[in-house]
């Protein structure tokens, strides 16, 4: 009823017409989008080498958050630090900061390579975000788990490693998947940087052509991977709840 | 909280602790297991000091087994995983050799057909004799034991109990926390009734179910008594 209503009142709108020609050129759409895929391409590159960082980095943050004890209260400190930090700067923010700031250094040891710097910003803000889903996961195990490790002789490390980390990390897997698809998003953020990625050549056709079907197969690109991620997230997510149950009734 | 509790434990020697529930019971046996800090005073085990600092608190664990009333299985690892975890890593046994050891050990407590199940799978007492398995894969000079029926259904209770008849028998050294009177008068060699974090009476068990002198004990084992379970 709603999508219905919404399609009329949109399909009758004075400027519908222009609107049609403007964002659904279907011409356009199959001739931008090889190109455009093309570009797309980076996006995907810059997503999974960041998530491969950002996969370990975040969890090394959340383990550091969590060593008990007053010897250890300034690592606590730096990572709490760290953590708000990176989780209140707009990640636009910090990809202009690094991408445009550290070539700029000019050091000869320093990468000038924006892509290179790009996913450090990612990876920075990112791993604030995915380290406090870690940390919620070590924290729902119950210290009774823990405890049967340790009373085994086990090291507080090997304990976290074979033990705690193994569990924690099955727990977070649907809300860590949640933050990879923002992140897969984000990627679009680093055409504020000039590189042509999906969303500078998209802005670069528009322009040219002043059409904006071409953001429409931006969008297409992104959603046919995201959607397929949401639907693997919420597989795993009434896996996990079935498995659960069968665990209750027996 | 416990207050000045004076308890030695021989070679071979089982001992149960009794009391109501907050006790110290618990506390006592996870003290013995540095699980759980002390204030003041010194637990020494095999004549050596473990409550010095500075001790290596892993070494000594190795040494000394604990099972708890909540089993506390590894719900991730499958059961022989969960055996061989311990003489792996804190031992630095071999694979082969650890899951020798465990396959006899399971073999021992009828468990072999369990061997590649996840603990889900497995009954509350099934887990529990596990439990005590893996414990046991460490090769203990002590072995702990905390309510470990606590938490079972009643037709469940006997199995584990008679594992650790059974262990009562070959000899194994242990300290028993557990409401199950009639196995503590079968099974100790001495019987602590602990209240409020004090030993306030022990002695052999026919002493203390039978003629027991405190008035606290008389009237904790009066309510056992009217309770049906002695």
């Amino acid at each position: 009823m709603l999508v219905a209503a919404v399609v009329i009142l949109v399909t009758r709108s004075p400027g519908w017409e222009e609107f049609k020609a403007y964002f659904f050129d279907w011409d356009k759409y199959r001739d931008s989008f090889p190109e455009i895929a093309d570009a797309f391409l980076l996006n995907v590159k810059i997503f999974l080498i960041a998530e491969a960082i950002i996969l370990v980095t975040a969890l090394a943050l959340a383990v550091l958050r969590g060593l008990p004890g007053p010897v250890f209260f300034p690592v606590r400190v730096l990572a709490i630090v760290y953590t708000d930090f990176f989780r209140g700067i707009p990640t636009i923010l910090v990809i202009l900061m690094l991408g445009q700031g550290m070539p700029a250094l000019q050091l000869s040891w320093v990468p000038d390579d924006q892509v290179f710097w790009a996913v450090v910003a990612l990876v920075l803000v990112y791993t604030a975000y995915v380290s406090e889903v870690y940390r919620a996961g070590i924290e729902s195990v119950h210290p009774s788990q823990d405890a049967a490790a340790r009373s085994l002789g086990l090291s507080r490390a090997q304990s976290l490693r074979f033990v705690v980390v193994p569990q924690a990390v099955r727990r977070v897997v649907p809300p860590l998947l949640n933050d990879f698809i923002g992140l897969q998003k984000d990627t679009a953020l680093v055409s504020v940087l000039g590189v042509v990625e999906v969303l500078r050549q998209t802005q670069i056709d528009e322009a040219a052509a002043f059409n904006g079907t071409y953001y429409l197969v931006a969008a297409t690109l992104f959603v046919a991977i995201t959607i397929p991620l949401a639907r693997f997230t919420d597989w795993l997510v009434a896996r996990d709840r079935r498995r659960q149950q069968a665990g209750r009734l027996v | 909280m416990l207050r000045g509790v004076d308890l030695g434990v021989a070679e071979h020697e089982v001992v149960c602790l009794i009391g109501a529930s907050g006790s110290g019971k618990s506390t006592l046996l996870r003290c013995v297991n540095l699980l759980e800090p002390i204030d003041a005073g010194r637990i020494v085990v095999g004549g050596e000091e473990i409550t010095v600092r500075g001790v290596d608190v892993n070494r000594i664990r190795r040494g000394i087994g604990i099972v708890f009333q909540s089993f506390n299985l590894f719900p991730h690892m499958s059961v022989i995983r969960n055996v061989t975890l311990g003489p792996r890593k804190a031992l630095g046994h071999s694979r082969t050799r650890a899951e020798q050891d465990a396959d006899e050990l399971l073999a021992r407590f009828g468990l072999s057909d369990k061997r590649d199940e996840y603990p889900d799978r497995l009954s509350g007492g099934q887990q529990q004799r596990v439990a005590i398995v893996r414990a046991l894969a460490m090769r203990p000079g002590l072995l702990l034991l905390d309510e470990v029926t606590s938490a079972l259904d009643p037709e469940l209770v006997a199995e584990v109990l008679d594992v650790i008849r059974e262990l009562a028998a070959g000899g194994m050294t242990m300290v028993i926390a557990t409401h199950e009177m009639g196995f503590a008068r079968d099974v100790a060699s001495r019987v602590c009734f602990l209240d409020d974090g004090v030993i306030l009476e022990q002695g052999a068990p026919e002493a203390i179910f039978s003629s027991p002198r405190e008035p606290r004990t008389q009237q904790f084992l009066q309510r056992i008594v009217d309770a049906g379970r002695l």
